[in-house]
C-alpha cells in the first residue's frame, strides 16, 4: 500500500513523516519520530498509556490514525517541560513518589495537564474520574491524586 | 546516611520526562525484524495439518519458524522441560504458540499470523477441577500433605464445628508494559538479549540451550520493567528465546512484544484455588483444629506450580497458632494457560483460606471478628521487638510453632493490631456501620479487619543467594551492579542507598546500572520479596571490601590504626588528615589498591524439606494489618471501598517513601484480585477476559476516599540489611480485608453466613444478598 505524507506539529515543532494509512498515531510517534514517551499498554483505548493531545484535546493515540494528525498540533509528554525546567506536575510526581515502574506516568501527566488546563480547581472526585481512563498497576493511585491536587493548588496560587 | 531516607525512585526524573527506556523504547538497528506467534485455537488435541504458505507470502515476512526449524532445545520451561517454545504437534491450551513469524514490522508479523491454516484432531479438554480429578490429571503423583497434631480428632471434640467450600479466582498480572525482548546477534555466535524479565539468568540459560551455546556466549541485560508482579519470572522466556533463534537464523536484530490480547491469552496467571475447610472451635472462639483441602488449578505445564502450591500450604495458618492442622494440596493439570508466579506466590491463597475460617467462625459464634482473631494469634516474643540474641527465645516459644514446625520468634501483630484499631477508630466505626445498616434498607455498609504474616525467603533454599559488583573510579564516583532487577519497586534506589551509606558519600556519586548477566552471574529471580534483603547485603559486602582496602592503605600512609579511618559526609578521615572521598580514591589508585570488588550473600538459618513439610523455610516474617470499610448497593451488588487503614511492618525501612508506595499498591492490587478482577474461560477453554475492556483492574476512580497508610515503627529481629524487612509481596494480602468487608455488608442482609466466593464481583455480591434474603 502506498504511503501517505503527513505534515504536522509535535510539541511546537513542525515535523513530517510518511505512513501507512492504517498506522496509528502512537506507532508514528514512536517508530517514525522516536518519541517513545507515549506507550502502548493495550492498543484498544482502555489504558491511557498512549495519551497525547490533539489540538489540545486529550486522546488515546492508539485510537488515532497517523494520517489524522495532518495539519494538527500534537502534544506529548516530551513537550511538557520547558527545556530543562520541569512542569509543576512533573516536579510533584517526583516529590510525591507518585510513580513506581513509571510506564503509566507519561500518559497520566499528559491527561492531568489537560485536566488542569480546562479545570484549574478540580475536586478530588473530578481528578479521580478524569484519570479513570489511565490505568496504573503499581501505585494504587493515592499518591497520583494527591500530586495532581497539590499541583493544582500551587498553580492557582501562582497566578 | 542515605539509608532510611524517603527518596524518590532513582529514575523518577526520566519517567516524568518520558525518557526512561523500556525494552520497546531501545533504539534498534535499521533492519531489525519483528516477531509474532501463531496461536492454537483449541484447548487440547493434535495438529494434523499445517499450511503456512500464505503466511510466508504475506507482505514483509522474512521467515516462518515451526518446532522443526529450531536448531536445538525446544523448551522454555523454568522447571521440568515440559514447555515447548513452539508446539511439538500436541496442543495443550487455547493460545499456545504453534509457529513464529519474523517480519519487517510488528504489524506485518501480526497480520501474517492470521493467514495460517491449521487442522486439528481435537480431544476432550480438562478445564475444571472435577474433570482434572476424574482424569487424575495432576502434577506430582498425589497430594502433598502437611500435618501438625491430629486435626480430625480435635475438630471432632470441638464445641463448634464450621465447614465450607469456596472458589478463589486467579489473577492476570496486567503489568502495564507487556512482555518484550530484543536480541542482537554479535560476532562469533554471541547473542545480546534485552529482556523485560525478573530473571535475566534464566533467560540466559534458556537462550543458551536454544542456541546450543555455552551460557558465556549469551549476555542478558535488563534495565527496567514496566511492572512484573511475578509475571516476568518465567513468562518472558518464550519471547527471548524466539528472538534469539530468529536473530541467529537471519543475522539481524529481532524484537518481539506481545500485543495485550496475545499477552493475556498466552501467559500464565495467578493460580485459581478451590478451598474446602473444616474447623473446630471452643466456646471462647479458640481454634482447636483445622483441616484444609486445596485444589490448585495449575494449567498445562508445571512452571513454578509446586513451590506456589507449597507456599499456599505454608500460609494456611497466617497469624494464628493452630494446635492441630492438616493441609492437603492437589496440583491439578488443566488445559489452560500455565499458572505462574504472582506477587505472594500462593501465600495469598493459603491466607484467604484461614481468614475465611476466622470470619465464618466469628459469625457463627457471635464474637467480634477482631477479638476472635486476637485470641488465636501466635504468642509475642519475650522482650518486645528489639533484636534478640538466639538465647532469648524462651522455652514456651518453642510451642509457638507453625504447622510446618518453624518457631514464630518475631510475632508483631499484637501491638500492631491494637495500634491500628485505635488509629482507624475501629470500634466506633463498627458501631456506626451497624447503626447505618439498621436505618438504611438499600445501601449497606461493612467493615473488616485482617492481619498478614508472610514468610520471607525462597522456599527453594539454594535460591537464597545474591551477588554484586562494585567499582570505585579514581574520581570517587561509584559504579553499582547487582543481580536484582528493577520493576518499579525501587530496588535500585534502595540498594544504591546502601552503597552510598557504606562509603559515606552522597547518593549522586553512585551510578545505578542495568542488571547484566556479564557483570553478576548465576543470579536468582528478583522474586519472593527478596530483592533488597539479598542484593542489599551482597552490595554491602562488596562496598566493605573496597572500603577496608582504602582504609588499610590510608592507615599505613598515616601510621594510624585501620579502625580509626572513618568514612562519612563525602570524606575520609584518618587521624588529623581529612580527604574528600574522591581524593582518597585517587590516592588508593596511585597506591595500586584494587578499587573493584564483588560481594556475595546467602541467607543464614534456613533449611526446609518440602516433602515432609518440616523445617525453617523462612528467615523471618513480615507483618501487616488493615481495616477496610465498604458500601454495597443491595439492588445491584455494586460497591465502593470507602476507607482503608493500614499499618505495615517494613522493619527499619530503608526508604519509607518507596515502602509506603509498595504497601498502597499492594493493597489495591490485592483488593482488585478479590473484588473486580474476574477471569472467565468459556466451555471451549477460551479466555474471554483478555483485554482491559473485559478484565477490570482497579482504576483511579476506585481509590478509597480515605486511605491511611503507615509503617510500623520496628526493626527486624534478624540481622538483615540495616534491620529492614522485605516489602514487595506482604502488603498484597492486606487486600483480604476488602473482601471480608463486603462479606460483612452482605451479612447485614440476613442471618446466614454470606459464604462469598472470590472475586466478589458485583454479580457475586448480588447473588450473596439474594441467597441470604431468600434464606437459601
Ligand atoms: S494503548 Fe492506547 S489506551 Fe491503551
Ligand atoms: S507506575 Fe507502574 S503502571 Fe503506574
Amino acid at each position: 500500500m502506498s504511503k501517505i505524507h503527513v505534515s504536522t506539529t509535535v510539541n511546537g515543532d513542525a515535523v513530517e513523516y510518511l505512513c501507512d494509512p492504517r498506522e496509528t498515531l502512537l506507532d508514528c510517534l514512536r517508530d517514525k519520530l522516536s518519541l517513545t514517551g507515549a506507550k502502548e499498554g493495550c492498543g484498544t483505548g482502555d489504558c491511557g498509556a498512549c495519551s497525547v493531545t490533539l489540538d489540545g484535546r486529550l486522546v488515546c493515540s492508539c485510537l488515532v490514525l497517523g494520517v489524522e494528525a495532518e495539519g494538527k498540533e500534537i502534544g506529548t509528554v516530551e513537550g511538557i517541560a520547558e527545556g530543562d525546567v520541569l512542569h509543576p506536575l512533573q516536579q510533584k510526581f517526583i516529590d510525591y513518589a507518585a510513580l513506581q515502574c513509571g510506564i503509566c506516568t507519561p500518559g497520566i501527566l499528559v491527561a492531568a495537564k489537560a485536566l488542569l488546563e480546562q479545570n484549574p480547581d478540580p475536586t478530588e472526585e473530578e481528578v479521580r474520574f478524569w484519570l479513570a481512563g489511565n490505568l496504573c498497576r503499581c501505585t494504587g493511585y493515592d499518591k497520583i491524586i494527591r500530586a495532581v491536587m497539590d499541583t493544582a493548588k500551587d498553580m492557582r496560587e501562582a497566578v | 546516611m542515605s539509608v532510611a531516607k524517603p527518596l524518590p525512585h532513582d529514575a523518577a526524573p526520566l519517567h516524568v520526562a518520558g525518557t526512561a527506556r523500556y525494552v520497546d523504547d531501545i533504539p534498534t538497528p535499521r533492519d531489525t525484524l519483528h516477531l509474532a506467534f501463531g496461536l492454537s485455537t483449541i484447548a487440547k488435541g493434535r495438529i494434523t495439518a499445517m499450511d503456512l504458505d500464505a503466511v510466508r507470502q504475506a507482505p514483509g515476512v522474512v521467515l516462518v519458524m515451526t518446532a522443526d526449524d529450531l536448531p536445538f532445545a525446544n523448551d522454555v520451561s523454568p522447571s521440568i522441560h515440559d514447555e515447548p517454545l513452539l508446539s511439538d504437534g500436541t496442543v495443550n491450551y487455547v493460545g499456545q504458540p504453534i509457529f513464529a513469524v519474523v517480519a519487517t514490522s510488528h504489524l506485518a508479523a501480526r497480520k501474517a499470523v492470521r493467514r495460517a491454516r491449521i487442522d486439528y484432531a481435537e480431544e476432550p479438554a480438562i478445564l475444571t477441577i472435577e474433570q482434572a480429578l476424574a482424569a487424575n490429571s495432576r502434577f506430582e503423583d498425589g497430594p502433598r500433605i502437611y500435618e501438625k497434631g491430629d486435626a480430625e480428632a480435635a475438630i471432632a471434640g470441638a464445641a463448634h464445628v464450621i465447614e465450607g467450600t469456596f472458589e478463589l479466582g486467579g489473577q492476570e498480572h496486567f503489568y502495564l508494559e507487556g512482555q518484550a525482548a530484543l536480541a542482537l546477534p554479535g560476532e562469533g555466535g554471541d547473542m545480546l538479549v534485552h529482556s523485560s524479565t525478573q530473571h535475566p539468568t534464566e533467560i540466559q540459560h534458556k537462550v543458551a540451550e536454544a542456541l546450543g551455546v555455552p551460557m558465556h556466549a549469551v549476555r542478558v541485560e535488563t534495565r527496567r520493567m514496566g511492572g512484573g508482579f511475578g509475571g516476568k519470572e518465567s513468562q518472558g522466556n518464550a519471547l527471548a528465546v524466539a528472538c534469539a533463534v530468529a536473530a541467529r537464523a537471519t543475522g539481524r536484530a529481532c524484537k518481539m512484544r506481545y500485543d495485550r490480547d496475545d499477552d493475556m491469552v498466552i501467559t500464565g496467571k495467578r493460580h485459581a484455588f478451590r478451598i474446602a475447610y473444616r474447623a473446630g472451635f471452643d466456646t471462647e472462639g479458640r481454634i482447636l483444629g483445622v483441616s484444609f483441602l486445596h485444589h490448585a488449578i495449575c494449567g498445562w505445564a508445571q512452571d513454578l506450580s509446586l513451590p506456589v502450591a507449597d507456599r499456599a500450604m505454608l500460609h494456611a495458618d497466617n497469624a494464628y497458632l493452630l494446635p492441630n492442622a492438616r493441609i492437603e494440596s492437589h496440583r491439578l493439570k488443566t488445559n489452560t494457560q500455565s499458572a505462574t508466579a504472582y506477587r505472594g506466590f500462593g501465600g495469598p491463597q493459603g491466607m484467604v483460606g484461614i481468614e475465611r475460617v476466622m470470619d465464618h467462625a466469628a459469625h457463627v459464634l457471635g464474637i467480634d471478628p477482631v477479638e476472635l482473631r486476637q485470641r488465636n494469634y501466635y504468642a509475642a516474643p519475650a522482650g518486645g521487638s528489639a533484636p534478640h540474641t538466639p538465647r532469648s527465645i524462651s522455652s514456651e516459644m518453642k510451642e509457638n510453632t507453625t504447622p510446618y514446625g518453624q518457631v514464630v520468634e518475631d510475632f508483631e501483630l499484637h501491638g500492631m493490631t491494637e495500634a491500628l484499631l485505635a488509629s482507624s477508630d475501629y470500634a466506633t466505626r463498627k458501631a456506626a456501620v451497624a447503626a447505618w445498616n439498621a436505618a438504611n434498607p438499600i445501601v449497606k455498609r461493612g467493615i473488616a479487619f485482617s492481619p498478614v504474616k508472610f514468610g520471607i525467603s525462597f522456599t527453594l533454599t539454594h535460591l537464597n543467594q545474591a551477588g554484586a559488583l562494585v567499582h570505585v573510579y579514581q574520581d570517587g564516583s561509584v559504579h553499582l551492579n547487582h543481580g536484582g532487577t528493577e520493576m518499579g519497586q525501587g530496588l535500585f534506589q534502595k540498594v544504591a542507598q546502601v552503597a552510598a551509606s557504606r562509603f559515606g558519600i552522597p547518593l549522586e556519586m553512585v551510578k545505578i546500572t542495568a542488571t547484566d548477566t556479564a557483570k553478576v552471574p548465576n543470579t536468582s529471580a528478583t522474586a519472593a520479596s527478596s530483592g533488597s534483603d539479598l542484593n542489599g547485603m551482597a552490595v554491602k559486602a562488596a562496598c566493605d571490601t573496597i572500603r577496608d582496602r582504602m582504609a588499610a592503605s590510608l592507615a599505613e600512609r598515616h601510621q594510624a590504626e585501620v579502625a580509626s579511618v572513618r568514612f562519612g559526609n563525602g570524606q575520609v578521615e584518618v587521624g588529623e588528615a581529612r580527604y574528600s572521598f574522591a581524593e582518597a580514591a585517587a590516592l588508593a589508585y596511585q597506591g595500586r589498591i584494587s578499587l573493584s570488588a564483588t560481594g556475595f550473600y546467602k541467607t543464614p538459618k534456613i533449611e526446609w524439606d518440602r516433602i515432609q513439610g518440616r523445617g525453617r523455610p523462612f528467615y523471618y516474617f513480615a507483618y501487616g494489618a488493615s481495616v477496610t470499610e465498604v458500601a454495597v448497593d443491595t439492588l445491584t451488588g455494586e460497591y465502593r471501598i470507602l476507607r482503608a487503614d493500614i499499618l505495615h511492618d517494613a522493619g527499619a525501612s530503608l526508604n519509607p517513601d518507596l515502602d509506603i508506595g509498595q504497601v498502597e499498591g499492594g493493597y489495591v492490587q490485592g483488593a482488585g484480585w478479590l473484588t473486580t478482577e474476574e477471569l472467565v474461560w468459556d466451555d471451549h477453554g477460551r479466555l474471554r477476559t483478555h483485554a482491559p475492556s473485559t478484565y477490570k483492574i482497579p482504576a483511579c476512580s476506585d481509590r478509597p476516599e480515605v486511605f491511611n497508610v503507615a509503617l510500623w515503627d520496628g526493626q527486624n529481629r534478624e540481622d538483615t540489611i540495616y534491620r529492614s524487612k522485605a516489602v514487595g509481596e506482604p502488603p498484597f494480602m492486606l487486600g483480604i480485608s476488602a473482601w471480608l468487608a463486603l462479606s460483612d455488608a452482605v451479612a447485614s442482609c440476613g442471618d446466614a453466613y454470606p459464604a462469598l466466593n472470590a472475586p466478589a464481583t458485583a454479580e457475586e455480591v448480588w447473588k450473596g444478598i439474594r441467597r441470604l434474603g431468600d434464606g437459601i
